[in-house]
């Protein structure tokens, strides 16, 4: 019975968590269109349905009908592989988010889908496993821009893992817990409270890293397209070109939502009298804001060359980082003493 | 049901461990070294040590593999050609002794060792094993893990000089 | 039994694993129902930008990859001792902030052994 019902309510979660991912991948793809566009002074999408709202289930419904071209000097097995490889740990890194209050379901206690001890390392070991799509992707794909493609991909993903990695340090400090609920319960009480004021570095160096570990412009090193066609998916069609997509959005969503849980306050309100309004709405409106800020580097910055890219990395943002540690270290000490 | 998946994720992990160093597509055993990882991973959170499995998949999925993965490309090995090398009869009696020290060991009642103060409910009320790792290795095995770093020190030279040539003249090695 | 306990934990995080991995499978072989295949020897080839492919794809690539994998792990191990020590920093006080110290003075020597040598570089 106990095990019953603790299936039941992971499923539940699950179906929520998973729907609302999947949808916000798609109206990310719509906002970030319509952004752009804005900022170009263009209109966007407008044909299909009002005001082209309808556009990513057109999208998505093309690449469902759309053959699916293995190429043949392709290994096929590898290449079958890869988008799920990419796809699955970029879905469940969401198993750890806490995206409300706790709040009683199925005779349980709802509110994450499994607040793990070491939440924070679990979203860090599978983005790192993301790694292997890409990777194999590129290499099974037996096409020189896709092999070129996956490699900068790859050494660029691991540069930007460990300033990502090092930049979280400063709030275990804080916090003292890799729970994600308690993270984000110790920034209970007002946005004063939230790790950003008293991280502003690591926040900076958090985000710049979420950035680039997820493949974006102004660091879309392994897919850009005026060198390097589209990169590792070059050879990609149809509904496995459209989960390196998905995997790609589902990343960005989920880097925006840890950094709202860590330096913004998850779902805590930023300030008391606003607590009526439910939590995962302000968890909801950070990482849209977040998300937001994502589209708007895009649209501003230009591509950096790959060189600069990984001495960036390597030579400024990871002494930072280190520099940051030391310093939130004796910040905390002097503080308790 | 714990039974269950402990021998689960034992099978899987034996049987990956057997296929990585069978198979003849490089890339395959590196795919089955990673299920491998998952799967000890696995049996890590079935002994309650949380922490170590994931550091397990951020280590050696995440890190070491990695490093493996991008030593195959560079060298480019399409199907191992020395699959079955000369040196086969050396692994069988390394392999064979060890196996026979286990079964020995085993045979003898097991490692036995006394259990320390590090019981399941202890290390709960010190809030999980991250916090278990952290007290002691960081007040009792401050030696250690300083050595640690000396360790880390010497890999990270050994590994620059052996690769300076790469760096020298930028060079496709081959 | 409380050994009961943390397993538990992750069982959520197993179904949801096995939802998402059935997601992507179900997807794919669905979509065979409908779309359309019709592969022929010029639609297989590798793309390169329309000319037949000129040698093979997967050619030995420069040797700063490996260098940058093998930094990266070492610096992994690093951070990876740094994330029990911040939880519990609070309670080590003064001698976790001095062993730190040193770990990271070490690690900043094979850092700027590693910079000095031009393993960074990348051009």
């Amino acid at each position: 019975m106990e095990l019953a019902m603790t299936v039941g309510l992971a499923v539940f979660q699950i179906a929520i968590v998973m729907g609302v991912v999947l949808l916000s991948v798609a109206y990310m793809t719509y906002a970030e269109r319509k952004v752009l566009s804005f900022m170009q002074d263009r209109l966007g999408p407008m044909e299909v349905g009002p005001y082209g709202l309808l556009q990513p289930i057109a999208d998505g419904l093309k690449l469902f009908f759309k053959e699916d071209i293995i190429p043949s000097s392709a290994n096929k097995l590898i290449f079958a592989i890869a988008p799920i490889i990419c796809l699955v740990p970029a879905l469940i890194g969401f198993a750890v988010m806490p995206y409300n209050e706790t709040y009683a379901a199925f005779g349980g206690e709802a509110g994450v889908i499994s607040d793990l001890n070491v939440g924070l390392l679990y979203i860090l070991a599978f983005a790192s496993v993301g790694t292997y799509g890409v990777i194999l992707a590129g290499w099974s794909s037996n096409s020189k821009y896709a092999m070129l493609g996956g490699l900068r991909c790859g050494a660029q993903i691991i540069s930007y893992e460990l300033a990502l990695g090092l930049s979280i340090v400063g709030v275990l400090l804080l916090s003292g817990s890799l729970s994600l609920r308690e993270i984000t319960m110790a920034q209970d009480g007002g946005f004063w409270h939230w790790n950003i004021l008293l991280q502003p570095v690591a926040f900076v160096t958090y985000v710049i890293s979420a950035v680039a570990e997820t493949n974006r412009l102004p660091f879309d090193m392994p897919e850009a397209e005026s060198e390097l066609v589209a990169g590792f998916f070059t050879e990609y069609t149809g509904m496995r070109f459209a989960f390196f997509f998905l995997a790609e959005y589902a990343n960005m969503i989920l880097v925006c939502c840890l950094a709202s849980v860590l330096f913004l306050g998850g779902y805590e309100a930023p300030m008391e009298f606003l607590n009526f309004i439910p939590g995962f709405i302000w968890l909801a409106i950070k990482t849209w804001a977040l998300l937001f800020f994502f589209i708007w580097i895009r649209g501003t910055f230009p591509r950096v060359r790959f060189d600069q890219l990984m001495k960036f990395g390597w030579k400024v943002l990871i002494p930072i980082t280190l520099a940051n540690i030391l310093f939130t270290a004796l910040g905390v000490y002097i503080y308790n003493n | 049901m714990m039974q269950v998946l402990f021998y689960y994720m034992a099978a899987v992990t034996v049987v990956s461990s057997v296929l990585t160093v069978t198979l003849k597509q490089p890339v395959y055993n590196v795919l089955a070294l990673l299920t491998m990882f998952f799967h000890v991973a696995g049996l890590y959170v079935l002994l309650n040590a949380e922490f170590l499995a994931v550091v397990q998949i951020i280590v050696y999925a995440g890190a070491i593999l990695v490093l493996y993965l991008f030593v195959l490309m560079l060298l480019n090995l399409r199907s191992d050609a020395r699959h079955m090398h000369r040196q086969w009869p050396f692994a069988v009696l390394i392999l064979g002794s060890v196996a026979a020290m286990l079964v020995g060991a085993f045979a003898g009642g097991g490692f036995g060792g006394e259990i320390g103060q590090y019981s399941t409910a202890y290390i709960d009320s010190l809030g999980g094993d991250t916090q278990a790792i952290g007290l002691t290795l960081y007040t009792d095995y401050l030696l250690p893990f300083e050595v640690a770093s000396l360790v880390l020190l010497v890999a990270m030279v050994g590994a620059i000089v052996l690769t300076k040539k790469g760096l020298v003249d930028d060079q496709v090695e081959d | 039994m409380t050994t009961d306990f943390i397993p538990s934990n992750y069982l959520p995080v197993l179904i949801f694993f096995m939802i998402a991995a059935a997601f992507g499978f179900v997807t794919i072989i669905m979509g065979k129902l409908v779309r359309p295949q019709n592969p022929y020897r010029e639609k297989a080839l590798p793309y390169e930008c329309g000319a037949p492919p000129i040698s093979d794809a997967r050619q030995p690539f420069p040797m700063r990859y490996y260098i940058i994998a093998m930094l990266f792990v070492l610096f992994d191990i690093e951070a990876v001792f740094m994330y029990p020590w911040a939880v519990v920093f609070n309670d080590i006080g003064i001698y976790g902030l001095v062993e730190m110290g040193l770990f990271i003075l070490v690690l900043v020597v094979g850092y700027v052994y590693a910079w000095g040598k031009g393993a960074l570089e990348w051009d």
